[in-house]
């Protein structure tokens, strides 16, 4: 029997990995992430210095390293988009066993580099977090099992991966970790919520996952900090936010100038979370709605090519991925104009820091894997809107 | 085959019998029958999935794009703020906008004036040699070497001047430094400089930001309504004092002059409403400029030469026969004397050992009348004989002379009369104002107390306030007659200096050396001049105290108030008197109303 689906890249005999690779992938995508890191490095040229000049190393350290970790992360994105989804399904699946391992060897050989937890683990020449890397694989994992579920003989997929999500949650609570063990499970929620099941269980775990937060507020004093800075109705104008703010400010619409922002000089977290203020400062509110431009783009952009996958895990998988990536961004830059709570995020592509750019170079290799063109199901559709019509 | 199902998902049992037995009938392998039928029913349900899926993608997608766009707008909105000092103290706005302080004709006395602060953003400067020798051509009295070290510190923010004229805000601005920056803050504005300088007080300014600064009341009125002078729910409204400012004005102008012309180191001055207590006029020599007002003196011993300690309020001094009507209206209350009564006044007196003796020897006997024109201590220590101390103390305590005044000044709670004991002895030398000491104000309410019919008088500063009559202290008649013996002092008595032509004045003469060395100082008295007006119907209390004055008249140095206080309070009441409504009665003025020139 031959596949004969509306859609379908006409198979080529003989054709090489590289162009039917070439003919298949979502260019625009790739060209709007290669964009977000050339304007990753730019800032890195302007907030990165005062770093190197605190850490005693050249000017522009943190830029060639950022550059160099840039290839190690292009590399592996690419080689991932080149994969079929069964590989890459494998490759999240070895890489979320990797990182659960790390995760749990935290207590043992973990580091806090000088911050609040212990989220990062020490290897030579650089630290890991490995929640970064958990993160991608448990969508993966949650994706595939609630695929899986879908099956008229399947296992109980979404049940299993629930535990699993939730085993997980646990863990990075334990650390404590709220924000990311709160993405993990809000990442299991869309995947559950985009599979197309019933809305009910979902009402009730949110409903859940909210009576938690209330009880962490109550127990944990890093959390409920934080919780009570961003209800504060006064920013007050020493802490990281009130620079970010100010530095939004001074930007206005067409930035400071090359260089002539002040804000990486004040906040020590300039290079990464707070780079967004920087480039505000720097380069103004049209470089800010650049940068937003192109990470709506990436993340509406696969979801949409999703829409038409027939394939549940691959629609799964990809569509959370994305999101994931998204989410990222959203938390990143919401913090930095007071939408959100504070909570250390990188910008992915953009922040300094090579664990970050790594992980986000695995997310969106696997993205770019799954949002390959292939057969599509939307045929149908087509077809009963013509019925429609006539 | 193909994955269209065109009829959407119907559910096929999974063993349909009949086909299963139609396959066995031909031969055919059931299983693949059941799997194609599983086969199906996944493509269908997928299928239905999709679309569902399809639709929460498009959803999900949507939102997304949402949330950046709300980014997006925080951003705008943030970006299109007025741009505010990033760094430098934290900024509180201050409360703006302190109440001005007016007298009772509505005068300004206190004020606000928008003015412009200097600031410097040392790490912001490009040239700070430049800049210091630029602020210190423009600014004489600054130090450049301040300034040097100031520019070399690690901040944006620090200070270089709080209050700019706008001249000089122009001038720093011409120079082109940069690095220097400039706020707009208020000032507290005196316009009538020093005069009452002691009962407005003073300010102090808490600089806070570029932006905003605080004023605190540091003395006076501006201190003791501090609360209520930055109180934004009274914004608008001034604070309306009983002060005249005309009166005021008058009384330290005279006052001057007085401490000049006997060479006193100070001098206080009170004016007083007697049937309410205000306060028309308070002085106190020497004063200051309360737009810049000096530091106190902390050692009490340089007390006497503080410009901005308060005489008339905190300055306790002995106010010697001025006390002496007190005695006598308190024995006329109790009907122990007549005003004609005769009084023994053949001294030295002797009381439980002690000697009293007076200025001048009056003779044998006085009236009571006369022991008040003439001064005699002899007859009015006899007089307290007949009181006795503790009914004098009750009396003295029912005028207000023996306890803190009320007046709201912070610096009336400072002061306390003081009176460390009551036997005999004691009692009859407080009958003539010795061994006790309170303040002029003090003095002043306890006049006008007599000055009303008898009322006592609660001093005040603030206008517009119901005033009831205070318990009655003395009987009106007892406060008449009083008040003619203080008329018959300035008539022909020892006041005769502070007699206006046209006018009824009565007063009472006191003075007292202060303590010195081992006892009483001779020529250092405290000359004091308390008197009502006009004794017809009393209204005004004038309370004038000269700090070591003297005057050399006839050949003789004169040291008492007769000669030192009296005139000063004449001249006083002589142009106060128009300003206040009393007309002269002139003598010999016919009935066609034309004076006589």
């Amino acid at each position: 029997m031959t596949e004969m689906v509306y859609g379908t890249v006409v198979p080529q005999p003989n054709e090489a990995i590289l162009p039917r690779w070439w003919r298949t992938v979502d260019k625009p995508t790739i060209v709007a992430i290669l964009l977000l890191f050339a304007i990753g490095l730019l800032l890195g040229f302007a907030a990165s210095p005062p770093l190197a000049e605190r850490t005693g190393k050249d000017p522009f350290f943190y830029v060639e390293r950022q550059a160099l970790y840039g290839c190690v992360a292009f590399t592996l994105m690419f080689v991932l988009s080149m994969q079929p989804p069964e590989t890459a399904r494998r490759f999240a699946l070895t890489l979320l066993a990797l990182a659960l391992l790390g995760l749990l060897a935290l207590p043992v050989v973990g580091t806090n580099l000088g911050k609040g937890a212990v989220r990062w683990l020490a290897l030579p020449g650089m630290t890991l977090q490995p929640v970064e890397f958990v993160k991608p694989g448990m969508l993966v994992f949650s994706a595939w099992l609630i695929a899986a579920s879908y099956d008229p003989k399947g296992p109980p997929g979404k049940l299993a991966s629930f535990a699993v999500t939730l085993l997980v949650v646990g863990l990075l609570a334990l650390q404590p970790d709220f924000g990311q063990a709160s993405l993990v499970l809000a990442g299991w929620l869309v995947l559950f919520y985009l599979s197309g099941a019933s809305i009910v269980p979902l009402v009730l775990v949110l409903g859940l996952a909210a009576a938690g937060g209330v009880l962490a507020y109550g127990m944990s004093d890093h959390f409920a900090g934080r919780i009570d800075g961003y209800f504060a109705a006064e920013v007050d104008p020493r802490s990281q936010i009130g620079y970010a703010t100010d530095a939004i400010r001074s930007g206005g619409f067409f930035g400071a100038g090359l260089g002539e922002g002040s804000v990486k000089w004040t906040l020590p977290d300039a290079h990464t979370d707070f780079i967004i203020a920087v480039a505000a400062e720097e380069y103004g509110f049209f470089a800010v709605s650049v940068i937003l431009g192109l990470f709506a783009f990436i993340v509406a952009r696969s979801l949409l090519r999703l829409r038409a996958e027939r394939d549940i895990f691959i629609r799964l998988a990809g569509a959370g991925l994305v999101l994931m990536f998204g989410a990222q961004a959203f938390i990143n830059m919401g913090v930095a104009v007071r939408l959100l709570p504070t909570k250390g995020m990188t910008l992915p592509f953009i922040s300094n820091g090579g664990s970050s750019l790594v992980a986000s170079g695995i997310a969106m290799g696997l993205v770019l894997a799954f949002t390959r063109t292939r057969p599509r199901g939307d045929i149908e559709d087509i077809f009963q809107r013509r019925q429609a019509r006539r | 085959m193909t994955a269209i199902h065109p009829h959407g998902p119907t559910r096929v049992p999974l063993r349909p019998l009949a086909r299963i037995l139609h396959a066995r009938a031909t031969g055919e392998n059931p299983d693949r029958i059941e799997a194609d039928n599983i086969a199906q029913r996944r493509e269908q349900m997928r299928d239905t999935l999709r679309r569902k899926s399809a639709r929460r993608l498009t959803l999900v997608a949507a939102l997304s794009v949402a949330g950046f766009l709300l980014i997006g707008q925080r951003m705008w909105a943030i970006a299109n703020e007025p741009l505010a000092e990033p760094t430098g103290p934290a900024t509180v706005v201050a409360a703006s906008g302190r109440a001005d302080i007016l007298d009772r004709n509505g005068t300004v006395l206190a004020m606000n004036m928008p003015t412009q602060s200097l600031f410097a953003d040392p790490l912001a400067m490009t040239d700070p040699e430049g800049a210091a020798d630029d602020l210190v051509r423009i600014f004489p009295d600054l130090d450049r070497d301040a300034l040097l070290r100031l520019f070399a510190s690690d901040s944006h923010f620090e200070w270089v001047r709080p209050h700019l004229s706008a001249e000089q805000r122009q001038a720093v601005h011409d120079t082109g430094q940069t690095g220097l920056g400039f706020g707009t803050r208020e000032m507290r504005f005196y316009p009538n400089g020093p005069v009452a300088a002691h009962l407005l007080g003073g300010t102090r300014v808490d600089l806070k930001s570029a932006d905003a600064a605080e004023i605190f009341g540091t003395a006076g009125v501006e201190l003791e309504f501090h609360n209520w002078l930055s109180d934004p729910a009274n914004a608008g409204r001034p604070l309306v004092t009983t002060l005249d400012l005309r009166l005021q004005a008058i009384v330290e102008e005279v006052l001057e002059g007085g401490v000049a012309l006997t060479g006193s180191i100070g001098a206080a001055a009170v004016l007083m409403h007697a049937p309410t207590g205000e306060v028309l006029a308070l002085a106190s020599l020497p004063d200051y400029d309360p737009n810049d007002r000096p530091v106190p003196v902390r050692d009490p011993k340089l007390a006497g030469t503080d410009p901005t300690f308060n005489r008339a309020v905190q300055g306790v001094y002995e106010l010697g026969s001025t006390f002496k009507i007190f005695t006598v209206a308190q024995a006329l209350d109790l009907n122990l004397v007549e005003p004609d009564t005769m009084i023994n006044t053949r001294g030295p007196m002797t009381v439980a050992g002690a000697r009293i003796s007076d200025f001048h020897d009056y003779g044998p006997a006085l009236t009571v009348s006369n022991v008040i024109v003439k001064s005699s201590n002899v007859g009015t220590a006899r007089i307290a004989g007949l009181i006795g101390p503790e009914r004098q103390k009750a009396f003295l305590e029912s005028l207000g002379l023996l306890s803190q005044s009320p007046l709201e000044m912070p610096e009336a709670r400072t002061a306390r009369p003081s009176a460390p004991s009551w036997g005999p002895v004691e009692s009859a030398t407080i009958s003539y104002g010795h061994g006790i000491s309170t303040t002029p104000l003090h003095l002043a309410a306890a006049y006008a107390a007599i000055a009303n019919g008898g009322h006592r008088v609660t001093p005040t500063l603030i206008a517009g306030q119901r005033h009831e009559p205070g318990p009655q202290v003395l009987r009106p008649e007892v406060a008449a007659a009083a008040t003619e013996m203080l008329r018959q002092v300035v008539d022909h008595g020892t006041a005769r200096n502070a007699g206006v032509p046209g006018y009824n004045i009565g007063g009472k003469t006191g003075t007292a050396e202060k303590p010195g060395v081992g006892g009483y100082d001779e020529d250092a008295n405290i000359a004091t001049f308390a008197s009502i007006f006009p004794t017809e119907a009393p209204e005004y209390v004038l309370v004038v105290s000269m700090d070591e004055g003297s005057l050399f008249v006839n050949g003789a140095t004169e040291r008492t108030a007769g000669w030192v206080a009296a005139p000063v309070a004449g001249e006083i009441l002589r142009r106060i008197a128009p300003l206040l409504g009393l007309r002269p009665s002139i003598a010999g003025a016919d009935a066609s109303g034309v004076d006589r020139p």
